[in-house]
């Protein structure tokens, strides 16, 4: 069965609001923060309430018809084809009623944790501005409005782990979260890009940005050349985003935010975004027939579940636990959608809410233990059950659906994804399933230790005194814990309302529920979830020992990719410096040759490439006078390059500039002669009254090489601009302009020199032009010798004068 | 064709003018602006061709208009414009030259290296 028939073309644009009333919201906080203080939370969390409502009313028309979605869109950029579009199917509306009802609890959370903090107002701000993001990732159907959104994530990210901004550990958290994430959003770019421009080939117009429309396209998809590149683009995308190997060692430093960010971004939603690109993209990139898809899924997802579940059991940190334990639950659902089995893809639609409300409470019960406490190390913490009996509930029950035990959200996942291994009946699905057992007991180990290891023993010397924390703080992870107990035993209605529509939405065909809460003891899974309980507990036993021969094994190896990251941002930042170094070396000669070596390109390659190279046909008649003239140039010239003293130079330059007055006298120009004969009569003086002031070093201090490498630019340049003159001179003269000044400067303007009148007349805002330059010219000159102080205060000359004074002390 | 022999002469005046401001010391940089100034307006000049000694303005014989051959007129009031903007220019750097020598003690643009020192401490590779 096909998607071809929306359930409803919404003609209405509230889905449209859905993902913009967060930001709307964000605009608010900080007012709302300044009025209503400490109950700031309490009072914005009603934006993410109405959200989930308003999302729960689209529960029950989906139930009934898995498999379909409702549809809704506003032109954006119609130019491009790219439009606000919005789709609601089972798995949009199973992540927003995720993000919207979690985001309610950390919304009050925050209100709570971040009492009294200066920057409360900007907290909650940009907590919303993150879940507008989210459920716009979610929410998308147009592959650039899911390409922004995603961005989106990535900055307010970026502002949620960097919030406290003055240790050095956060912005580093901050920047690298930024970067790997941000890195394989672009690639993500690249990969939609490229679906878009192979739809429009396709079907021979401008394309479709639309995941709906290329969706019904997907076999051919499949099987056409695009596959794999639109597939590893689409892989590095989700893969950075959630945290697989190699990709994953940026989650756990993020743990530097604020725990309710932790609870929000880092376990329930955020970093699930990756998860559901692919949960998306399975009936377009996956199915049962891509081998590629499964393959790549089940290989990363697999590393990442051992790896992040190993690394689990070293760290003593509640949080670092928590997020060690969050990579590899991210793992093992990136493992299952890869499967492409209908019951994988139910166990991974299962996990999937698990895990974000189980994980996402454990998180805020860390919260409510550094709250209470003062330390989030597992070491330091004992018989905290009394002080804080609240918190002991909330972790309870998250550490029962964590651990997988029956009557809980998390069991029903482990029943199903066992049961879809077990299905596969080959070598491969035991191998997998070992894997994932493996890796489920790890985690069992951990979370027992979360859940009971703070609770019970004797009490502990803490920072603070341990007391409980406020309703706000522990009623959500009660109410978490709650709703994985309920999920776990109402199977009939979980089945029905939520497994069912994400599962078909997924499979992209009807997928029926077969939730039991009671297990079937004739089939392996049960087997399987008992030996996982079995591991776990003995893994929880000997914890103590694991985690010492782990620290030292890791120590041992002396390297991670923390530190690669490390070596390659500084790397990026040198690499940037010596680059700049090179080109912008501060040496003036140096780009005073790339100057002229791309003027003498720029006018002789072209006529060298033409092959216009000019020639002299015959040697022009002059007359001696003009002979005079030109060998006085010459002279002055010759004068000005040799001169040894600063009168010579002086003296030279003025015999040039009097050649090029009497040539332009010779020619018909005695206007231009009279000025040209005042400007170097006055440069000759200024120059005189400047340089007897100042002792300047009169010598040129090239040596050969280099006389030989600037002459040789130099004639170089001459030879180029000679050449260029003589191929202007071969062409024909347009002379219609000089003509009309010609003709029409007695009649019309009344003036009998004809380029008086141009400069006047006919140009006349030109030459308010040049007054202007002039004027401008002397005020900066008049700036320039009234800003003065007493001595060099800067450079080479400030360190002179200080010698010359230290000397002068020394001798007096 | 008379141009030929000024094309030549300018090229002159061009490769001057480059290797003057290829030196490193302030005030022969200068001198090859000046030069370089005059270049330009002699290519202008030549390029509009050259009309021995017959200056645009109309005279009482000739009457209303220009009577041919005349000078053209047109890049001789460019080049008018050009040379006196050339001068400010000129004046302009002329004081730079000067009052940086005077703040600086140099005038070897080796040593003017205030904005851009040959040492910068590399830039912090820190978060």
């Amino acid at each position: 069965m096909r998607f071809e028939v929306p359930l409803s073309q919404s003609l209405d644009y509230s889905v449209a609001l859905l993902p913009v009333a967060p930001f709307l919201a964000a605009l608010l906080a900080p007012f709302v923060h300044r009025i209503f203080g400490a109950l700031s939370g309490w009072v914005l969390a009603v934006v993410p309430a109405a959200i989930f409502v308003v999302l729960l009313g689209y529960v029950a028309p989906l139930a009934e018809h898995p498999g379909e979605a409702i549809t809704s869109g506003l032109p954006w950029i119609p130019d491009h084809g790219i439009a606000l579009s919005f789709l609601i199917d089972g798995l949009s509306l199973t992540f927003a009623l995720l993000i919207s009802g979690i985001g309610t609890i950390i919304v009050v959370y925050s209100g709570a944790y971040l009492k009294g903090h200066r920057h409360q107002g900007r907290f909650l701000s940009f907590i919303l501005m993150f879940m507008g993001s989210m459920l716009g990732v979610v929410l998308a159907d147009d592959m650039m409005v899911l390409f922004v959104f995603w961005e989106l994530t990535t900055i307010t990210s970026f502002l949620l782990i960097g919030f406290d901004h003055t240790r050095e550990a956060s912005r580093r958290a901050a920047i690298q979260a930024l970067v790997v994430t941000g890195g394989g959003g672009l690639v993500l770019l690249a990969g939609f890009a490229t679906l878009h421009l192979w739809s429009a080939g396709l079907a021979g117009d401008s394309g479709t940005w639309l995941l709906s429309e290329i969706r019904q396209h997907d076999e051919v998809l499949r099987a056409g050349a695009v596959y794999t590149p639109v597939l590893l683009m689409v892989l590095v995308g989700a893969f950075t985003k959630s945290a697989q190997f190699p990709f994953s060692f940026w989650l756990p430093n993020a743990m530097e935010a604020p725990t309710p960010v932790s609870a929000f971004l880092h376990s329930a939603t955020m970093v699930k975004a990756g998860v559901y690109l692919l949960m998306r993209m399975n009936p377009m990139l996956g199915g049962e027939d891509a081998l590629l898809w499964q393959v790549l899924l089940t290989v990363f997802g697999g590393i990442t579940l051992i790896w992040g579940a190993t690394l689990a059991l070293r760290q003593t940190d509640l949080k670092q636990m928590l997020a060690q334990t969050t990579v590899a639950s991210l793992g093992l659902l990136v493992l299952l959608t890869g499967q492409g089995t209908e019951a994988a893809i139910a166990g991974a639609c299962l996990y999937l809410v698990a895990h974000a409300a189980y994980k996402g409470g454990l998180f805020l019960v860390a919260g409510l233990i550094d709250h209470g406490t003062g330390t989030r190390e597992i070491t330091d913490l004992g018989g905290l059950r009394k002080a804080m009996p609240l918190t002991f509930v909330a972790a309870v029950l998250g550490g029962l659906s964590m651990a997988g035990l029956p009557l809980t959200l998390g069991f029903l996942a482990k029943e199903e994804m066992y049961l879809a291994f077990a299905q596969m009946g080959d070598v491969w699905g035991y191998v997998v399933m070992t894997v994932v057992f493996a890796g489920n007991a790890m985690m069992m180990a951990v979370g027992i230790a979360i859940a009971v290891m703070p609770f019970f023993g004797g009490t502990t010397d803490t920072p603070k005194n341990a007391h409980e924390g406020p309703l706000a703080m522990y009623a959500g992870p009660i109410l978490l814990g709650f709703l994985a107990l309920v999920g776990g035993t109402l199977t009939g209605w979980t089945g029905e309302n939520i497994l069912a529509p994400a599962a078909s939405a997924i499979a992209s065909h009807e997928v029926h529920p077969h939730l039991k809460p009671i297990p079937d003891f004739l089939q392996l899974p049960i087997y399987v979830s008992v030996a996982t309980w079995a591991l776990g507990y003995v893994l929880f036993r000997r914890l103590k020992d694991i985690r010492l021969a782990l620290k030292a094994l890791l120590e041992a190896t002396g390297w991670s990719f923390d530190r690669i990251f490390d070596a390659l941002m500084s790397g990026l930042v040198l690499g940037a410096h010596g680059l700049t170094r090179f080109l912008h070396h501060g040496r003036l000669e140096l780009y005073l040759i790339v100057v002229f070596i791309a003027f003498a390109a720029a006018i002789g390659a072209p006529i060298l490439a033409a092959g216009a190279w000019p020639e002299i046909v015959a040697w022009p008649d002059l007359t001696s006078y003009e002979y005079a003239t030109i060998a006085i140039a010459l002279i002055g010239l010759l004068a000005v390059l040799v001169a040894r003293t600063r009168l010579v130079a002086i003296v030279s330059l003025g015999i040039q500039g009097f050649a090029v007055a009497l040539i332009f006298m010779l020619f018909g120009a005695p206007d231009l002669s009279f000025t040209q004969f005042m400007v170097e009569i006055l440069s000759v003086v200024i120059l005189t009254l400047v340089m007897t002031r100042l002792y300047l070093d009169r010598h040129d201090r090239r040596v050969l090489p280099e006389v030989f490498r600037d002459g040789g630019l130099a004639l170089i340049c001459g030879v180029a601009v000679s050449a260029l003159l003589l191929v202007v001179l071969q062409t024909p003269l347009d002379m219609r302009l000089s003509e009309l000044f010609a003709a029409t400067s007695v009649p019309i303007a009344h003036g009998h020199n004809v380029v008086n009148v141009i400069l006047v007349d006919y140009r006349g805002l030109d030459t308010l032009g040049e007054i202007s330059v002039v004027m401008t010219a002397g005020i900066a000159i008049f700036a320039l010798i009234r800003m003065r102080g007493g001595g060099p205060k800067l450079g080479i000359g400030a360190k002179k004068h200080e010698a010359a004074d230290t000397a002068e002390r020394a001798g007096a | 064709m008379i141009e030929t022999a000024y094309a030549l002469l300018i090229g002159v005046f061009f490769a001057t003018a480059v290797y003057l401001i290829l030196s490193k010391a302030v005030i022969r940089m200068l001198l090859g602006v000046a030069v370089l100034g005059n270049a330009v307006n002699l290519l202008i000049f030549t390029a509009g061709r050259l009309t021995r000694e017959a200056p645009p303005i109309v005279t009482a014989e000739s009457g209303e208009r220009l009577v041919a051959p005349y000078a053209n007129p047109l890049p001789q009031a460019l080049i008018l414009t050009a040379i006196v903007i050339g001068f400010a220019m000129f004046t302009f750097l002329l004081v730079l030259g000067y009052r940086a020598y005077q703040e600086l003690d140099a005038d070897n643009t080796d040593t003017m290296r205030l904005t851009e020192p040959e040492k910068a401490p590399p830039p912090p590779t820190t978060y």
